[in-house]
């Protein structure tokens, strides 16, 4: 045992003040989600008329009760398709997370037909895709409750139809990966997204609302002058007798999702799982929730990212790696909810020595199958005439081999700053972590607005020195603002986030939980046999 | 007179009776014999016998009312002697002479004294001969209306019309004056006609709010005659006994010993032989009529057991070898106070309409001052054939006070999943004041429960959330036993910051809509129409908005939900999907909603038929069901004739739905 001995006096003015500011950032989360929930409970009285479901009563009907769940890309589209953060929406009109049906983890996918008839937004395709990557490497059913009224005309853009497609390969894809693609139709299902039931395995269709057509009555007026109603192009009935697209016709919203339920159910999905039994854990010696009171919400105040590992493992039981060996690049073992993992965190940029270990240790969990957390909170790799000459660029090239290339789970955290190429050494966006979620205060870029600014300032003073010219004050300082601004409204991780550069955004006191979930997740996934097959289930 | 030892004993019944019997034989060393139906197979009083003899399919007009099987089956097994217990052939003076004749020890008294107290008109001339105060009546062979009109003015208004052969309620009329006289006869005459095959009646004085007492008596052949006290069993529904106890509370022990003499005295005057009952009624003034004689075990006899310390069937097998009971009247006493309640398969909320069905758990109280008389157990199908009885309840206390606590808490600990019983009417009945302070007569149960409302709505509210508490719970469980491994630390947690499920229960027909949304790990916010609780999840227990509420036995089977709180039992059941039922009501396959015979099929092949229509009546539990039509459309296929038996569930008749 090497209990973490905490410093933190819970309840003293910076404790406090940390979380409240804390709190602050995690309610501003919580009023985007509400302001989803409550726009899509707008259209409560349509759905009632029409004897469906709303859609979030289709997610709480379709999971098991009390069971867990995460929600995935919960702020996509923020500040994306409305860029006023008064008004704009999170979530890009669909709910999606992993969770559990008829005991079956798996990823659920329900279209929120109460914002704009559950039209896709900028940022839809781009969800589904990251949600039908994530259900492939984690071998997760996919579940989709479909009801969208398809693409806003007035929104058009080629490059969304070109992404588009790769929904339709995803299907594919896990078709022939031997994972079971499930879609419930409760509503219309439209031109392109026709092919949302067409390439599922399972398709479930709701008598008189449920449809799927590659156009609707109105596209057919137009194209052959035949009239048909939109019931008869493609109504559930039809399918389930006329073509065949419907397995399954269900009576209502409920009854469709409880055949999607026994649907699951019937694959007998976790017999194919070998044992991956945790340790028998106890909790951390200090709460998670103390966490939100351990961490400045500005990344600039330094603390002890042991603090954070010590709120989040075990026991607060951690192996401290090489500490006194680039000192600021924090590795240790431990384990969360009985499961062994490696932890890396920062206490401020990365020098060559903690480069090298980070390396060294990416390798040592490799070698162990030991999936590894990455506790982001780095301005970046250290700069200037000693780093350059003791080979900063070499060393730090080492540590974004080795995170890229390690075969074990990678999950990461947007806990403060995660700027420039420190972002990935630390696993960012682009090293394919199997999760990457971000706290409501992170700040993520290439550097920090200041520091841009301030690169900018020394730039312009240069360059007047050349020419020999007197700096325009006042010219400077509004370039710096702008350049500040242009930074730092990128770097939120509100924006972040709607920009789908991470998995979602979560409540820092539940990252525990989160990472407890994904370590889970990975763990069952990789010991489920799956039974592939070269092109899918061909739809007959 | 000479002794003959009985080696083995068939008992011709069932249920708890035949267990019970079983029971002191074992203990006394005689062999048991046991007969059952198919629809008795694998009951415990079949199990429990030594031999066990099949002797029909179910009903009982072929099984255990057929004189000849049983009495085959007796000879063929080489018993030497047949107990009747109570009911069926018990009070059959013809099946004690058939007895005889076939050389077995028929446990009871002779063919001739069941004959003479049978009829409860030669009865009470034969009482009155011998002195015995009975209600001032009328119990002519003249059964003329006039000869009633001249005896109903004699004996004056309010009286009772009785059937002369009758018991158990029927046959039976309370005729307030002149005019409902003639309508009184008629409808009591044509019941006992049904019921008992004859039509004689008797009448009697109505005593207003009588207790009903009735003294135990007992027998030797060597001329010891008397009695083990009384018992009360004022607490009667339709004249059918619900709590009996003993002795009775406002007994002094002079009237005791009044009464017990006259007992006595009755038996001896046809000298009778073995157990016997007289009841009486006795009024608020304390005088006291002769009822009837019973001349067979009581089904209320525990009560006597366990205030005298004596096993009363053992002392019929001894009457019935030829020896002598052993001890004198002077050694009869009465210790302590003991309540007995019966246990039926009813359900009080329709009008004590019996019920049938499988019994999903069955459990009885470990305290040792309650006794279960039990005939059941769990896994067993209660069929329609017989007695919706399932077992009584009998507590043992030093005084009145204790016997009723222990009862009451005995019965909490008891339960039935599966099937609906009285046993929540039985806990109001021990806990009402009047019966509380003893002051209950045969009016009781109609004064203060006549008008029964289907629970307190604080208490259907209270149900409801447990139910939607209890489900969640037991899902939950479930998914976890599903999944590929969760760690426990993150149930009920989910992202967004709650969890929200919809249930829906059904209750009686009734479709409720419970949301749960889970705030803590054993914490949840409980939403229906009435409101929302705060629930907490303990160990056998849960904590509604603060207010502890113990959870005495939950069962989830399948979609069923069965559960017992203190002092009420629950069944609810978890709908998935509200239009799953309303397809499932309207199918067009009409199945047989209990096990009945099919008394009338009116529907025929090819026949167009309109929702609502009646197709076919099927009688079960002596009550007409009819089946209706669920489905416009036409008839396609009948299963079943006339006359045939059939079981719940079973498919008679098909409708080919109307498309539209």
């Amino acid at each position: 045992m090497s209990h973490f001995q905490s410093k933190i006096q819970v309840g003293s003015d910076s404790f406090q003040q940390n979380r409240a500011d804390m709190l602050a950032f995690v309610e501003k989360m919580r009023s985007l989600e509400r302001r989803a929930a409550d726009k899509s409970e707008e259209r409560r009285a349509r759905f009632e008329e029409r004897g469906q479901l709303s859609p979030r009563e289709r997610l709480a009907a379709l999971l098991d009760p009390g069971m867990p769940f995460l929600e995935l890309f919960n702020m996509a589209s923020y500040l994306v398709d409305d860029t006023n953060p008064e008004t704009s929406l999170p979530g890009g009109s669909m709910i999606t997370g992993i969770g559990f049906v008829s005991g079956v983890r798996s990823l659920v996918f329900v279209d929120d037909s109460g914002i704009n008839a559950g039209a896709s937004t900028a940022m839809s395709v781009e969800k589904a895709l990251g949600c039908l990557d994530i259900a492939l490497k984690q071998k997760l059913p996919f579940i989709h409750c479909v009801e969208s009224a398809g693409a806003n005309l007035m929104a058009y853009t080629v490059g969304l139809w070109a992404r588009g497609g790769g929904m339709f390969a995803g299907l594919a894809k896990l078709s022939a990966a031997g994972i079971p693609t499930v879609t419930i139709l409760h509503g219309p299902s439209t031109a392109g997204g026709a092919y949302q039931p067409g390439m599922s395995d399972y398709v479930i269709g709701v008598k008189k609302n449920g449809m799927a057509m590659l156009a609707g009555a109105a596209l057919v007026k137009a194209a052959t002058g035949e009239v048909a109603k939109d019931h008869e192009l493609g109504g559930a009935e039809m399918h389930a007798s006329v073509t065949g697209l419907v397995e399954y016709l269900a009576e209502d919203d409920a009854h469709g999702i409880e055949i999607a339920r026994e649907v699951v159910g019937r694959l007998n999905w976790n017999d194919r799982v070998r044992d991956h039994p945790a340790k028998d854990f106890i909790e951390p010696a200090q709460s998670s929730d103390e966490i939100a009171g351990v961490v400045p919400v500005n990344y600039r105040k330094p603390y002890d990212v042991r603090e954070v590992m010590a709120r989040l493992v075990d026991g607060s039981d951690l192996l401290a790696f090489k500490p006194d060996y680039g000192p600021a690049t924090v590795c240790v073992q431990a384990s969360i909810f009985g499961r062994a993992c490696g932890l890396i965190g920062n206490n401020g940029p990365i020098d060559p020595n903690g480069a090298t270990k980070a390396a060294q240790f990416f390798q040592l969990c490799d070698q162990a199958d030991m999936p590894i957390i990455f506790l982001n909170n780095t301005t970046g790799y250290m700069v200037g005439k000693v780093y350059e000459h003791a080979g900063m660029i070499k060393h730090g090239s080492k540590m974004i081999q080795a995170v890229t290339n390690v075969r074990v789970p990678k999950i990461s955290l947007y806990i403060g700053a995660s700027f420039g190429a420190g972002n990935y050494g630390m696993c960012g966006h682009a090293f394919d972590p199997d999760f990457l979620f971000t706290w409501p205060s992170a700040q993520t870029g290439v550097m920090g607005g200041e520091q841009a600014a301030g690169t900018m300032e020394q730039v312009m003073v240069n360059s007047a020195k050349r020419k020999g010219i007197e700096v325009d004050a006042e010219k400077m300082a509004k370039q710096k603002a702008a350049i500040t601004a242009h930074f730092d409204r990128q770097s939120d991780a509100f924006y972040t986030s709607g920009h789908l550069l991470d998995h979602g955004m979560i409540d820092p006191r539940d990252t525990r939980k989160v990472l407890g979930f994904c370590l889970e997740t990975c763990a069952e996934a990789r010991s489920r046999h799956l039974s592939p097959n070269s092109f899918g289930i061909a739809r007959m | 007179m000479t002794v003959t030892k009985i080696n083995k004993v068939l008992i011709a019944n069932r249920g708890e009776i035949a267990l019970r019997i079983m029971k002191t034989a074992q203990t006394v060393g005689i062999k048991t014999v046991a007969i059952y139906t198919e629809a008795d197979a694998g009951s415990p009083h079949q199990a429990f016998a030594d031999q066990a003899v099949l002797i029909g399919e179910g009903p009982v007009a072929d099984s255990y009312l057929n004189s000849d099987k049983i009495i085959a089956a007796a000879i063929d097994c080489g018993a030497d002697a047949i107990h009747p217990g109570y009911g069926f052939m018990s009070e059959r003076s013809d099946f004690a002479q058939a007895c005889k004749e076939a050389g077995l020890i028929f446990i009871g008294p002779s063919p001739q004294d069941i004959e003479l107290m049978g009829n409860k008109a030669a009865a009470k001339r034969k009482m009155i001969e011998a002195g015995v105060p009975c209600v001032p009546g009328y119990e002519g062979e003249d059964q003329s209306p006039d000869a009633f009109k001249q005896a109903a003015k004699s004996i004056g208004f309010p009286l009772m019309v009785k059937a002369a052969a009758g018991g158990g309620g029927k046959g039976m009329r309370l005729v307030e004056s002149e005019d409902e006289l003639a309508t009184g006869l008629e409808l009591a005459r044509s019941e006992a006609e049904n019921a008992f095959g004859n039509g004689e009646l008797i009448l009697e004085k109505a005593i207003t709010r009588p207790r009903h007492v009735e003294v135990q008596i007992f027998a030797d052949r060597l001329g010891n005659t008397l009695h083990l006290g009384e018992r009360d069993c004022s607490v009667q529904r339709r004249h059918q006994k619900v709590v009996e106890e003993a002795p009775c509370p406002v007994l002094t022990s002079d009237l005791r010993s009044t009464m017990g003499q006259v007992a006595v005295e009755s038996a001896k005057s046809i000298a009778y032989e073995g157990a016997g009952t007289v009841e009486f009624l006795l009024a608020e003034d304390s005088s006291f009529y002769f009822l009837e004689m019973n001349t067979r075990l009581q089904v209320e006899h525990p009560v006597t057991e366990e205030i005298t310390g004596r096993d009363l069937v053992a002392l019929q097998f001894a009457v019935a070898e030829g020896r002598a009971l052993g001890f004198e009247q002077s050694d009869v006493t009465l210790s302590g106070h003991a309540i007995e309640v019966r246990l039926y398969a009813e359900d009080p909320e329709q009008d004590f309409l019996p019920q049938t069905g499988d019994v999903k758990d069955w459990q009885t109280s470990k305290d040792l001052d309650v006794r279960t008389d039990e005939g059941i157990q769990t896994g067993q199908n209660l069929s329609p054939f017989y007695d919706p009885m399932l077992a009584k309840i009998i507590a043992y206390g030093d005084d009145r006070e204790e016997a009723r606590h222990s009862l009451i808490k005995g019965l909490k600990d008891t339960w039935l999943f599966g099937v609906k019983t009285n046993r929540d009417f039985l806990i109001e009945i021990l806990e009402n004041e009047t019966f509380a302070e003893g002051q209950a007569t045969t009016a009781f149960l109609q004064e203060e429960f006549g008008d029964r409302k289907n629970g307190k709505e604080e208490t259907a509210v209270r149900a409801k959330i447990v139910a939607a508490a209890l489900l969640y719970f037991s899902l939950q469980e479930n998914s976890l036993e599903k999944s590929a491994g969760v760690s426990e630390t993150l149930l009920g947690w989910g992202s967004p910051g709650f969890l929200i499920s919809q249930l829906k229960l059904s209750q009686n027909g009734d479709v409720h809509t419970v949301s749960v949304r889970q705030e803590a790990p054993d914490g949840v916010t409980i939403s229906l129409e009435q409101g929302s609780s705060y629930v907490e999840y303990l160990e056998d227990a849960l904590r509604i908005d603060g207010t502890k509420v113990v959870i005495k036995s939950f069962l989830h089977d399948e979609d069923d939900l069965y559960f017992a709180l203190d002092a009420t039992t629950h069944h609810f059941r978890h709908v998935k999907a509200v239009s799953l039922l309303e397809a499932g009501g309207s199918s067009g396959q009409i199945t047989a909603p209990m096990h009945g015979n099919i008394m009338e099929i009116t529907a025929s092949v090819g026949s167009k038929i309109k929702a609502g229509e009646r197709l076919a009546v099927l009688e079960a539990m002596k009550m007409q069901h009819e089946l209706i039509a669920d489905h416009d459309g036409v008839v396609s296929e009948i299963y079943m004739a006339a006359g045939s038996q059939v079981k719940a569930g079973d498919l008679l008749i098909s409708i080919a739905l109307n498309e539209e």
